[in-house]
């Protein structure tokens, strides 16, 4: 009797644990101060780090002097479009501002995961957008998005290996160059490494002709010959310490290889490039819509704009931060003589966005994808040492079971004579 | 012959180690690179120290790696106690099995599951449950119990019963038994259980990326949401204080586990 009540006594603490624990959770996050939860991307925003703004302090400083309210935000961050999809998408999180990329913010407004709030009304500032990144193809009507970001891929190389008078400089052609075979770089994922091939190709990036991405394949294969490794983070490392020449990346990383080693060039491919727009979007499930507008508004001043995009290094669909003369100043003192230049000159009509691709042509990409990376030597040699280590596994099997067997056998006939 | 297998200890410790090695190594680099060592500077620990954001993820892992250790352990080890108890060995396979499962299953199962019962959860009503301190809590506590479970059984099952069974001879009750017999006993496996419970809930990515929320972001989960850029070279520091403090808590289990075996032979020994 004594053991059935202590064990219905734990059972009842078991379950009220969890229960307890939520209702004090719940009464420390209900003070008088509203959560604003914001998702962006990592190393995206001026955070108070080595003396630069911090913007989102800064907000809650502005609802308190001006608009009389007791804020918090909620800063947190991803590292991948898939990433805050999956988020997004499962219904366990509410987010209030989220900064997705183009293609994704188009995907989200399509399942209703974000809402429309009319920026052009809405937005006070939004005026100050430049006007080249207004109505783009995922947000034609300009009606749930506000531009944060938008940034390209460019070809960087380091002047040390590759010469100046190199004709093949401006152009995809210097990633196929077999002159600098072993350090070349290439990105690591499907989408960023097809799109180099599809540009040197002249192909639509966004094709959905089989054909288009065979040829693709194809260009890859010639080039998987003389490329050093398919890198990501990795690039960073290799380009500064000068361990690879040539390698496909964004003009804002470039400068911060380009702070650790002065050697790196960098130029947009005259047959044109990748460019996306990281958009500042509202999903359905805010809580607080009137102060996201007001967080997406002040996002947009001067001062704000100006410290994030110092920080960030990306390129800002801002006239404000375009115009501004110690944005100018700084980029070109502190970051690269020509940053601006890298940064936003450049023929929009010679630039691509991605879009997201319908179902099959994305499966085709990858399975080419994965026969790109499985056709490898190193592949070929794990086959290789998997299938002797079965082999031997097996041989001592089998040699092990005749021994005993023999052993067996001249133990029985020995042993009855 | 003797040479290669002289090397090939000092080999297999180097291949295991290189990657940490490296870690460490370039924290201490005053130049924020991997490819030249500067000079020798405690410069990131000293910009780790300044970074609220990633203090405030370092506080969350301890705390939810204490208290989903400790919730653990006490669940796990009348779970033991319970287990080794059973007299019917059918059911003792069984039950044993189904607390492994947990174990055997991949992270990412374990995590996708966790994930959908709390949302079904939260459209239930007069059930509180919130993303966030909770959910990450239930979620290291079930992932860690059946590795206590598994630590804390063993010694059970050594434990010499005579010795009980004379203490209730000799007019013990069975709760004071239990306390002051079979449970320091049993303790040093439940400290390694404690400890194990708490490294592996440090450690936790996959399961923790399904089922946290922006309020409660542990380490793991702040540093992989870095990846987007440049990893941060504070991180290589705080990357390495991370292993010195795991290392630390190894030394104390098998330090544990050591006095532990010692134990039952002086119990032996008197008899």
């Amino acid at each position: 009797m004594m053991k059935k009540i202590i064990s219905a006594v734990f059972a009842i603490l078991l379950l009220a644990a969890p229960l307890m624990m939520t209702s004090c959770e719940k009464e420390q996050s209900t003070g008088d101060a509203t959560t604003l939860y914001v998702y962006n991307w990592g190393e995206y925003i001026s955070d108070g780090t080595d003396g630069s703004l911090d913007v989102n302090r800064a907000f809650e400083e502005y609802c308190r002097n001006v608009l009389g309210k007791n804020v918090k935000v909620n800063y947190s961050t991803y590292s991948s479009n898939e990433d805050l999809y999956a988020k997004l998408s499962s219904g366990a999180v509410s987010y209030d501002v989220i900064i997705p990329s183009d293609y994704m913010a188009a995907r989200l407004a399509a399942e209703d995961l974000i809402m429309d709030f009319d920026p052009k009304e809405s937005i006070e500032n939004y005026k100050y957008i430049d006007n080249r990144f207004k109505g783009l193809y995922y947000d034609p009507d300009e009606k749930f998005s506000v531009p944060y970001t938008f940034g390209t891929v460019g070809v960087i190389y380091n002047t040390k290996y590759v010469p100046e008078d190199d004709e093949n400089i401006g152009s995809w052609a210097l990633m196929w160059d077999e002159d600098y075979k072993g350090n070349i770089l290439q990105f690591n994922n499907p989408r960023d490494a097809f799109a180099t091939a599809q540009f040197y190709n002249k192909t639509n990036i966004n094709s959905e002709n089989p054909d288009d991405w065979r040829a693709a394949l194809d260009l890859l294969v010639k080039q998987k010959n003389i490329v050093q490794g398919y890198v990501m983070d990795e690039v960073f490392n290799k380009m500064k310490g000068g361990s690879a020449a040539i390698a496909p990346y964004y003009a804002g990383d470039f400068f911060t290889m380009y702070g650790d080693n002065e050697d790196l060039a960098f130029y947009h491919p005259e047959e044109g490039t990748n460019v996306f727009v990281d958009v500042m979007c509202i999903p359905s499930s805010t809580k607080n819509f009137d102060l996201a507008k007001e967080y997406i508004n002040f996002m947009l001043t001067e001062e704000i704009a100006v410290a994030n995009a110092e920080y960030v290094c990306y390129a800002w669909p801002n006239t404000l931060v375009k115009d501004s003369e110690d944005y100018i100043a700084y980029m070109t003192e502190e970051v690269h003589p020509d940053a601006i230049s890298i940064l936003y000159d450049f023929d929009m009509s010679n630039m691509e966005f991605f879009h997201d691709l319908p179902d099959d042509t994305r499966l085709l990409m990858n399975s080419y994808w994965e026969e790109l990376k499985i056709e490898s030597n190193i592949g070929a040699a794990i086959y290789i040492i998997c299938i002797v280590i079965v082999a031997s596994l097996v041989a001592i099997f089998v040699i092990r079971f005749a021994i005993k067997r023999r052993r067996k056998y001249y133990f029985d006939k020995y042993s009855a004579g | 012959m003797k040479t290669l297998s002289r090397i090939y200890i000092p080999l297999i410790f180097l291949l295991l180690y290189a990657p940490i090695l490296v870690v460490i190594i370039f924290s201490f680099n005053s130049a924020g690179s991997l490819n030249h060592f500067d000079s020798f500077s405690l410069h990131w620990y000293k910009e780790l120290f300044s970074d609220a954001k990633a203090l405030t993820a370092l506080k969350n892992s301890l705390y939810l790696a204490v208290v989903s250790s400790l919730i653990a352990t006490l669940i796990g080890t009348f779970a033991a106690f319970g287990i080794s108890r059973m007299k019917n060995r059918h059911l003792k396979t069984a039950v044993m099995s189904v607390t492994n499962v947990p174990m055997m299953n991949p992270d990412i199962v374990t995590g996708v599951s966790m994930m959908l019962l709390f949302v079904a959860a939260m459209s239930v009503p007069f059930i509180p449950i919130k993303f966030g301190r909770a959910t990450m809590l239930i979620a290291h506590t079930t992932f860690s119990l059946p590795y206590v479970i598994l630590s804390i059984l063993p010694r059970f099952k050594q434990m010499d019963r005579s010795i009980c069974d004379a203490a209730l001879d000799l007019g013990c009750t069975p709760t004071s038994t239990f306390f002051r017999i079979e449970l320091p006993m049993v303790l040093p496996g439940i400290i390694s259980g404690l400890m194990l419970g708490f490294t592996l809930s440090l450690d936790d990515f996959v399961i923790s990326h399904f089922v946290s929320s922006p309020d409660f972001q542990t380490l793991p989960l702040y540093i992989y949401n870095q990846t987007a850029h440049e990893v941060k070279y504070s991180m290589y520091a705080l990357c390495s204080l991370m292993v010195f403090a795991i290392l630390i808590l190894l030394f104390l289990v098998n330090f544990a586990g050591s006095v532990g075996k010692k134990k039952p032979k002086t119990a032996g020994g008197i008899k």
